[in-house]
């Protein structure tokens, strides 16, 4: 593997917000295109990068919107370029087609969304997790895409890494969800020794342009990349297409680049699900959290084991692909799960759909604009574990 | 009927079309309509490119979505079509992460000017690198021939079928007026200008636009009872003139009125990828680190 290019890693401790934090992670990852439109509380992210890019052969353009932006970088991404956007909820609804073209085209980039409070304009400067169903459906059509959620600066750092990583290994836009109080948060952030940090450079195809098909999958469902200059002649289409990269319209067309592109993130699912379990070994209630979240039930299942109930904790690193098996084995044995979120139950949904009825499930809802009470989490524990 | 065979047994001794080189020939019969204006302003746009000596593997077609925006899949270089009204911006990103790049946005009336406007008007006013070339047709033909932003007053349209009552673009004016360096209009008749016209546009550093009327039989024409592809070409050629560096204020278009053709403007302005270049050369020194494509382009007299 790769690692990354000196210039852009700023070795040692620093003190920042999760903000700055990920725009470290994107320049250490190697990205050197970012595209975005200015809106609250992911501005500092793109603020970091103008400053910055100058120095490390980026280029940062504040583009006139978030549709802009968000098919600027797919332009950067075919020549050759790693790049990202930026935005919190009503820019990230603007730029929901060309997540769907980005998903279509296989252009590997990552999305960034600093969720705030909505809907719409909402709570502009407060924190909400109300975009994580959004992030996997909001554009049209069946595909698949990664999320991650990051619960504090380190991880903004580190996962915006893993993000760029995973987007080049599966060709597939990456959500990165944030959220306010993560992006806003300071906190102690070490960044590695550029030789000790992993980069997966895009897999490139180098043979003769009359053996060349742009949407010809390797093993596991992931064809190569080549970028627009080197006179292959490539072609790249939002439409229905073959393995040239043709258009073409036909059912079984559809059906098997559809199929592929769902097939590229479900079947490879073990490889990319990631998350973090504590106490879960002879738990009977699991909490499920993600992003600030899984700070905020920290006090509450603390407060559940003082009094002696077994309680577990897992959190999504990444959110999508969801760990459906693992929320499965773990519905057999334990008694129920509580996903404290910023919303009124979008990831308790999915673990609901994963229990499969084999334990109860029970949302901790929030509109946003502030976190839970651990309270209100730790009620909502006790409940599940005394069967009430 | 011949038989396939036969058919490429005719095909021998016969000089193949000059243009096909440069057309993905895998993809013809191409989607248009018989009498559309499209293919001809797609038979100029090869010309030049063969012509104008530019290094073929360094351009990039960008199109957005409609009947103009397939235009991007039948030319055998590289070609990215996007989505609706976005060519533009993907076309910046292409640009900006390769300068070396030829970058030609290749698309609609509609596409360009309505849902596609904001991304013109500020690519123009950034002098974004790019040649635009925007076939209009005054209408929307891929969808069925709906009011576009270039409908004349008082043409029928499916969502006008009164007559429509929405003023109409004048696009040379707006170009100009957000800072596009190069202007100029032509129609499908005018094959020979335009040729010239878009090797000039291409040439030229910064965002040069290039509008082509062009008929649309079909939806256009045949709503409007003018006959077909033909007939409207006739009217291009009587009714054009050509009046290079007209005020773009006096070229709006009427209903089947007078068409103003030529190069309104020709000028130069500072590119917005140079400005950029140049800025941080002489703001951060030696610190600039500018990206391996901006160094080999740009490395001028402020550079280093
Ligand atoms: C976001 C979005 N809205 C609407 C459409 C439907 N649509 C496809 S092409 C088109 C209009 C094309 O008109 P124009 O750009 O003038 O191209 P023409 O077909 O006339 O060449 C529209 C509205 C779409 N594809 N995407
Ligand atoms: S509908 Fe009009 S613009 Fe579209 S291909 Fe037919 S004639 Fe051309
Ligand atoms: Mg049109």
């Amino acid at each position: 593997m790769a690692t990354a290019e000196p210039i852009g890693v700023l070795t040692g401790a620093h003190f920042v917000d999760g903000d700055h934090a990920c725009s470290e992670g994107a320049i250490a990852a190697g990205c050197r295109f970012v595209a975005g439109y200015p809106i609250t509380p992911s501005t500092e992210v793109v603020e970091r990068v103008a400053e910055r890019f100058p120095f490390v052969g980026g280029v940062f353009v504040q583009m006139e919107d978030e549709i802009a932006s968000s098919i600027a970088i797919q332009g950067a991404v075919w020549a050759g370029k790693k790049a990202m956007t930026v935005t919190s909820g009503p820019g990230f609804s603007l730029m929901m087609e060309h997540i769907g073209l980005a998903a279509m085209t296989e252009a590997p980039c990552v999305f960034v969304d600093v969720q705030r409070a909505g809907p719409s304009t909402g709570l502009p400067t407060m924190p909400a997790q109300g975009d994580m169903m959004q992030a996997r459906w909001g554009s049209h059509g069946d595909y698949g895409i990664i999320a991650l959620s990051p619960n504090s600066p380190q991880e903004c750092f580190d996962l915006t890494i893993k993000a760029f990583n995973l987007s080049e290994q599966y060709r597939v836009p990456v959500l990165f969800m944030m959220d306010e109080c993560v992006g806003h948060m300071i906190e102690r952030v070490v960044i590695p020794a550029a030789e000790d940090i992993d980069i997966v450079e895009r897999r490139t195809f180098t043979g003769p342009k009359e053996e060349y098909r742009p949407f010809q999958p390797d093993a596991d469902l992931v064809p190569k990349m080549v970028k627009a200059g080197e006179g292959y002649h490539l072609h790249v289409t939002g439409l229905t297409h073959d393995e040239k990269g043709y258009p073409n319209m036909t059912v079984g067309t559809q059906a098997r680049l559809v199929r592929r592109l769902v097939d590229k993130i479900r079947v490879n699912a073990d490889a990319i699900v990631d998350y973090r379990e504590e106490g879960v070994e002879d738990a009977d209630v699991v909490v499920v959290t993600y992003g600030i979240s899984s700070r905020t039930a920290i006090p509450a299942i603390e407060q559940a084991r003082k009094e002696g109930l077994k309680i577990g904790h897992l959190r999504l690193v990444v959110v999508w692909p969801f760990p459906e098996k693992r929320i499965r084995e773990l519905a057999s044995r334990v008694k129920a799960f509580v996903v404290p979120e910023l919303n009124f139950g979008q990831i308790a949904l999915e673990v609901e759909r994963c229990a499969g009825g084999e334990a109860r499930v029970e949302c901790v809802p929030h509109a946003g604009g502030t976190v839970h009470n651990p309270r209100d989490i730790y009620q909502s524990i006790r409940n599940c574990a005394k069967g009430s | 009927m011949a038989t396939e065979e036969q058919l490429f047994a005719l095909d021998e001794g016969v000089p193949a079309n000059p243009v096909e080189e440069l057309l993905r020939m895998d993809r013809i019969p191409h989607i248009w309509c018989p009498g559309c204006g499209i293919g001809t302003t797609v038979n100029c746009f090869v010309r030049a490119l063969q012509t104008s000596g530019t290094d073929l593997t360094k351009v990039a077609v960008v199109s957005g979505i409609g009947c103009t925006g397939r235009v991007a899949g039948y030319i055998n270089l590289d070609s990215f079509h996007t989505t609706h009204g976005r060519a533009i911006p993907f076309a910046t990103g292409l640009k900006l992460a390769n300068p070396e790049l030829k970058v030609i946005v290749y698309s609609g009336d509609g596409d360009l000017t309505a849902i596609g406007g904001n991304h013109f008007i500020h690519a123009a006013r950034r002098n974004m690198d790019l040649t635009v070339i925007l076939v209009n047709n005054m209408i929307y033909g891929m969808t069925g021939g709906q009011v576009a932003p270039t409908t004349p007053l008082t043409a029928t349209a499916s969502t006008m079928p009164h007559g429509n009552y929405e003023q109409t673009f004048n696009l040379p004016f707006l170009a100009e007026s957000c800072g596009a360096v190069y202007v100029a209009r032509w129609t499908a008749y005018h094959v020979r200008h335009l040729t010239k016209s878009i090797k000039e546009a291409m040439a030229k550093k910064g965002f040069s636009f290039i509008e082509i009327l062009a008929p649309c039989p079909t939806l256009y024409s045949r709503r409007n009872k003018l006959g077909d592809g033909l007939e409207q070409m006739v009217y291009f050629k009587d009714y054009s003139e050509i009046r290079h560096g007209a005020d773009t204020k006096s070229v709006a278009l009427d209903f089947q009125g007078k068409i103003v053709v030529g190069k309104f403007v020709d000028k130069e302005r500072p590119t917005y990828q140079q400005a950029m270049y140049d800025h941080f050369a002489k703001k951060l020194g030696d610190r600039y680190v500018p990206s391996e494509e901006m160094r080999k382009v740009f490395h001028g007299p402020d550079g280093n």
